[in-house]
């Protein structure tokens, strides 16, 4: 499969990454490159393999249903760019993301 | 032409947990924006998650209830999208491997009973708040970030909005009836999205979707549900295509507006959460979890009705919510007669919370308090007149309802060498009513009855003074 | 004080004995970053940091030692950046497990190493805050992403520094600076408090110039943590006890992909001068295949990619964090924040995990990686039934020069087709020096032991630092 401009755009979207025509032409035979290292993969025979995405050796691990105190408000304030009243504030919502 | 509705519903669960369920904040409804979080609800930079074991536990329960398969290995899974009450820009949920698979509940609709199947049900964490200005910003609460949350999905097995509605009603009392959710909708605790096509009749293959979100009642599902089936009608029998989208109830119009058109299916890049090991179910824990599990409100109804002897529709009202239901059971178990238990709820008890407008978890009688007072009814103890008046007492101040009898020694007098003198005495005293009696006034009685309450200040057994008086009467 | 010739239990010795104290160390590693400024290998040094009050010497052997973290790993109230744009002003308000477990064990914590953006590179010159520079050659790069903390180690600045290793960002920048880094098994160390990169690779290591120092400090930091599913309930031993243990009998593979021509000759001959030492002392050398090792590179680079697309959307400009001006709308914050606050190749990363996993390129490309995946390690569990370690180069080349491969993405993935099976397959491995190449550059050797077996690692690397005392070496680029 070869990646196309459009298709490097639209995962741009997704990523929520805008890049300008020269970055993308760049990404795109960039991106072009990497996928064909990715594409050796389609040779490997895989059939009836599980996957690993993980190498845990535990399994069900579970906490106590007890409510805690960490941190405070204005703990977690501290690194807001924008709040009020004890809220984040963010420049209003126009779309919500088709993605909800 | 006649059309076919399919109609589907995702509901979800918050379940009733006191933390979150990858953090240890605690839960909270209605607190100062922002006060119940930590770095894991805020999605900071390093933070885990860690599985809180009564998520689980709830989610095992309404499995159960519902008579859904448990899956022997869950695992959580990443569902990516950027929006600010989000702050991970990912959920965690269930997607490839969820809790539970292939449950039903049972409903009659129309006079006839019908399986609606459950597709799967799986666990996952809810989102904050975002209220939005009018100033062009919007403003983002995370206390709700992380609430457990069990999403249950049913098979697109109904056909009409009456279905649906018997669904939503049915399923909810099941998950009360575990005691693993508040179900309030106007809480947010219960919510509920549905989804519906239609098709001409004779069609095999489905029509195009239409998604409505976040419906405020069930009513509101039902109304919803009717006015797309007729619009979506409209719109196929004028030659149109119905849009895949999502649509808004007006609860003033009574109409749906559209939201947004679905262009394809979303992409929210699914894939397997690396920071959680997976969830191997052991069944030794599902059955310990199912002896923990509430008698059923189906199971109630029948045990109401066959070994008690209520009506159908005093069964109903007890089991309208778990907590009078359980306090029927508690009221019962504590010697209270299950007829007389029944009636006292579902009048007195009803009509005090209703007047004061209080739920039975705030007032301060007790199962063993109603079960006492019907013990002194029933043994002649108290009179149902004097019994109402120990009741308000007993409800409004919590006062046990034999001591305040005795302390104020409203005990019925019964005694009939005490009472035998009196009515012969009264009766000698008046001879005008001996007279009326002979000549077949039954108003006579109720006065020489009168007599002796007065002169017993209300505590003599009325049923046995009438006995008594007979008695005396006819001797004469 | 010359911390080239020290060690933690030198240090622990002069501090218990009062011929130096704790201000004094942190005073000296503070002045030896000054002096070399040039490397770039811190990120944020706190210079008013101050040791513990209350120092046990006994108790501990990191009591008022220094040691440098990765600035990846969060300190509160220390700036925590993970060499991004997008992070530069932001203070954690929480410590990382590792770090409250050196605080107990009164370590000094004063400032943060260089290293590629997120962790992302083998070269570290996807820093925000600038490239590092080699010790041993000062064109050269220091390998990444753990180069902040491998040059400050290889130029005497502190004696021990924490690094994180997702694909060889530990092993590959000691091999780099001719020192001693160990990535310890997944599921060792804790990653709360690890700014995530891939979840199911990143490991929390150690680097130092002695092995015996890098074993001190993993006693301290590694071990069960009820803040991770991930990290296992197993007992730590006492890492230190596999020192100094005869190697006789060590049953060692030596993989022929490693050993193939893609390998520099003078790095292959570097190596089989300590396959020969460990053979002489009466190892038992077999040499094993590895067929899957052509496949590692595109395997790694799309798990970790996708793992990563997902774990770096939070850095969105809402809650912390860089927010870019000017935006009239969510969108606009969301898109300038993220393309101004993230460089180059996170960037690139973030592209090709969304795209692995994104609808209709889930199953054949993240989920084929998955299962190629499980063919790695099997490789792995078949060589471990006979073997107790498996040996051969940490990379392919010594040090390459700064701006030779940084143009070219895929050049740049294939560095790291030596490190990142152990990542797939979750192993213990390190790297310990073996010598110089031909230009004077350090070569490191690569040893991986079975999933918890750090002990055989160790006691293999011990062998080879006392058979070549490679450690006497001083980098040619710290002439003063
Ligand atoms: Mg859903
Ligand atoms: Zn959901």
């Amino acid at each position: 499969m070869k990646l196309t401009r459009e298709d490097i755009a639209h995962i741009a979207t997704l990523s929520r990454l805008s890049f300008d025509d020269k970055e993308l032409d760049k990404f795109t035979k960039q991106m072009g490159e990497i996928i064909d290292m990715a594409n050796q993969l389609q040779a490997v025979d895989t059939e009836g393999v599980p996957a690993t995405t993980q190498v845990v050796d535990r399994d069900t691990v579970f906490r106590e249903d007890q409510p805690e105190k960490w941190q405070t408000r204005s703990e977690m304030m501290q690194n807001v760019p924008d709040s009020s009243n004890g809220f984040i504030k963010v420049p209003v919502i126009i779309d919500k993301d088709d993605n909800d | 032409m006649n059309f076919k509705s399919t109609i589907g519903l995702e509901v979800h669960f918050e379940l009733k947990t006191k933390s979150k369920i990858f953090s240890p904040s605690p839960v909270t409804y209605g607190a100062d924006p922002n006060t119940a979080t930590n770095v894991i609800d805020w999605g900071y930079p390093g933070v885990l998650p860690m599985v809180n074991k009564d998520v689980y536990r709830l989610g095992i329960m309404v499995a159960l209830a519902t008579h859904a398969h448990i899956l022997p290995q869950t695992h959580f899974d990443r569902k990516n999208y950027f929006y600010p009450d989000n702050p991970k820009a990912y959920q965690i949920t269930q997607f490839f491997q969820p809790l539970a698979r292939d449950g039903y509940v049972e409903v009659e609709v129309h006079g006839k009973k019908k399986r609606i199947g459950i597709h799967e049900m799986h666990i996952e964490e809810d989102a904050g708040k975002n209220t939005h200005g009018t100033n062009g910003f919007s403003y983002v609460d995370l206390n709700r970030q992380g609430v457990p949350l069990l999403e249950v999905v049913s098979e697109p097995d109904m056909s009409d909005p009456d279905e649906a509605y018997a669904y939503l009603e049915k399923l909810r009392k099941i998950v009360q009836f575990t005691g693993a959710s508040d179900v309030k909708m106007e809480e947010g605790s219960m919510r509920v999205d549905t989804n519906i096509s239609i098709r001409p009749a004779g069609q095999e293959k489905l029509g195009t979707k239409v998604e409505m979100k976040n419906l405020n009642s069930f009513e509101h599902v039902r109304q919803s549900l009717a006015y797309e089936e007729k619009r979506q009608q409209q719109v196929l029998l004028s030659g149109g295509r119905v849009q895949m989208s999502t649509r808004r109830f007006d609860e003033n119009t009574g109409k749906t507006y559209l939201e947004r058109v679905k262009e394809g299916a979303s992409d929210y890049r699914y894939f397997p959460e690396p920071d959680i090991p997976p969830y191997k179910i052991k069944q030794s824990w599902v059955d310990e979890i199912a002896k923990t599990l509430p008698e059923s409100p189906m199971d109630r109804r029948k045990r109401y009705i066959d070994e008690y002897g209520l009506k159908p529709v005093d069964a109903d009202v007890l089991l309208q919510t778990k907590e009078s239901s359980d306090f029927f059971d508690s009221t019962v178990k504590a010697g209270g007669d299950p007829v007389l238990a029944a009636n006292w709820l579902n009048t007195q008890v009803n009509g005090y919370l209703n007047d004061h407008r209080l739920e039975l978890a705030d007032v301060k009688l007790t199962p063993e308090h109603l079960a006492a007072m019907i013990k002194l009814i029933k043994d002649g103890t108290i009179s149902s007149k004097i019994a109402k008046k120990v009741f308000a007492e007993t409800i409004a101040n919590g006062t046990d309802p034999k001591q305040y009898v005795e302390a104020k020694g409203m005990v019925q007098l019964s005694d009939v060498s005490v009472l035998g003198p009196m009515v012969t005495k009264v009766v000698d005293d008046n001879p005008q009513s001996v007279e009326d009696f002979k000549n077949g006034k039954d108003r006579a009685i109720g006065y020489l009855v009168g007599q002796i309450m007065k002169q017993t200040r209300g505590k003599a057994n009325p049923k046995l003074v009438n006995k008594l008086l007979n008695e005396e009467l006819n001797k004469r | 004080m010359d911390y080239l010739t020290e060690n933690i239990d030198s240090l622990n010795q002069k501090l218990a004995a009062g011929t130096v104290s704790a201000d004094e160390l942190l005073q000296a590693s503070l002045d030896q970053i000054d002096a070399h400024k040039n490397l770039n290998a811190w990120i944020t040094v706190d210079k008013d940091a101050k040791p513990d009050a209350d120092l046990d010497f006994k108790a501990s052997k990191l009591a008022g030692v220094p040691i440098a973290i990765k600035d990846n790993i969060v300190t509160k109230g220390l700036r925590t950046t993970a060499a991004s744009h997008i992070l530069d002003n932001f203070v954690p308000v929480y410590d990382a497990t590792v770090i409250k477990r050196l605080h107990k064990a009164q370590a000094t914590i004063f400032g943060k190493t260089n290293m590629d953006e997120f962790a992302m590179g083998s070269s570290n010159e996807n820093s925000y805050f600038g490239l590092v520079r080699n010790p041993w050659n000062l064109d050269h790069v220091p390998g990444g992403s753990s180069g902040g903390s491998a040059a400050a180690i290889a130029s005497g600045d502190v004696v021990a520094a924490l690094g994180s290793d997702t694909g060889g960002s530990i092993r590959q920048p000691a091999a780099f600076n001719g020192i001693f880094g160990i990535k310890p098994t997944y599921g060792r160390v804790s990653r709360w408090g690890l700014i995530a990169f891939g979840s199911s690779l990143d490991q929390i290591g150690v680097l130092t110039k002695r092995v015996r120092d890098a074993a001190e400090v993993l006693n301290v930091i590694a071990g069960p943590d009820d803040h991770d599913a991930t990290v296992s309930e197993r007992p730590v031993p006492d890492f230190t006890a596999a020192l100094g243990k005869d190697v006789k009998g060590l049953r060692v593979a030596v993989p022929k992909e490693y050993m193939s021509d893609a390998v520099d000759a003078d790095v292959r001959a570097a190596v089989q001068k300590q396959i020969d030492a460990l053979q002489a002392a009466g190892a038992i050398i077999n040499e094993v295949t590895l067929p899957y090792t052509k496949y590692v590179v595109p395997t790694y680079y799309l798990i970790a990619s996708s793992e990563a697309s997902s774990n770096l959307q939070r850095y969105d400009g809402i809650r912390y964090g860089f927010r870019a001006k000017d935006t009239k709308n969510l969108m606009d914050v969301y898109l300038k924040s993220r393309s101004e606050g993230f460089g180059e190749e996170v960037k690139r990363r973030i592209m090709l995990g969304s795209f692995a996993l994104s609808a209709g390129y889930y199953d054949a490309y993240f989920m084929q990686a998955s299962r190629v995946r499980t063919l790695i390690c099997r490789d792995f569990d078949n060589i471990f039934k006979d073997n107790d370690v498996i040996v051969g180069p940490t990379t392919t080349t010594p040090a390459f020069k700064i701006g030779e491969e940084i143009q070219d993405p895929v050049k740049m993935y294939n560095n790291d087709i030596l490190t990142i099976s152990a990542n797939l397959a979750g192993l213990p491995a390190a790297s310990v020096p073996a010598g110089l190449s031909d230009d004077g550059l350090p070569v490191g050797f690569q040893i991986m032991g079975q999933r918890f077996d750090e002990a055989h690692v160790f006691q293999t690397a011990d062998f080879i630092e006392c058979s070549n005392k490679f450690y006497q070496q001083k980098p040619a680029g710290l002439e003063d």
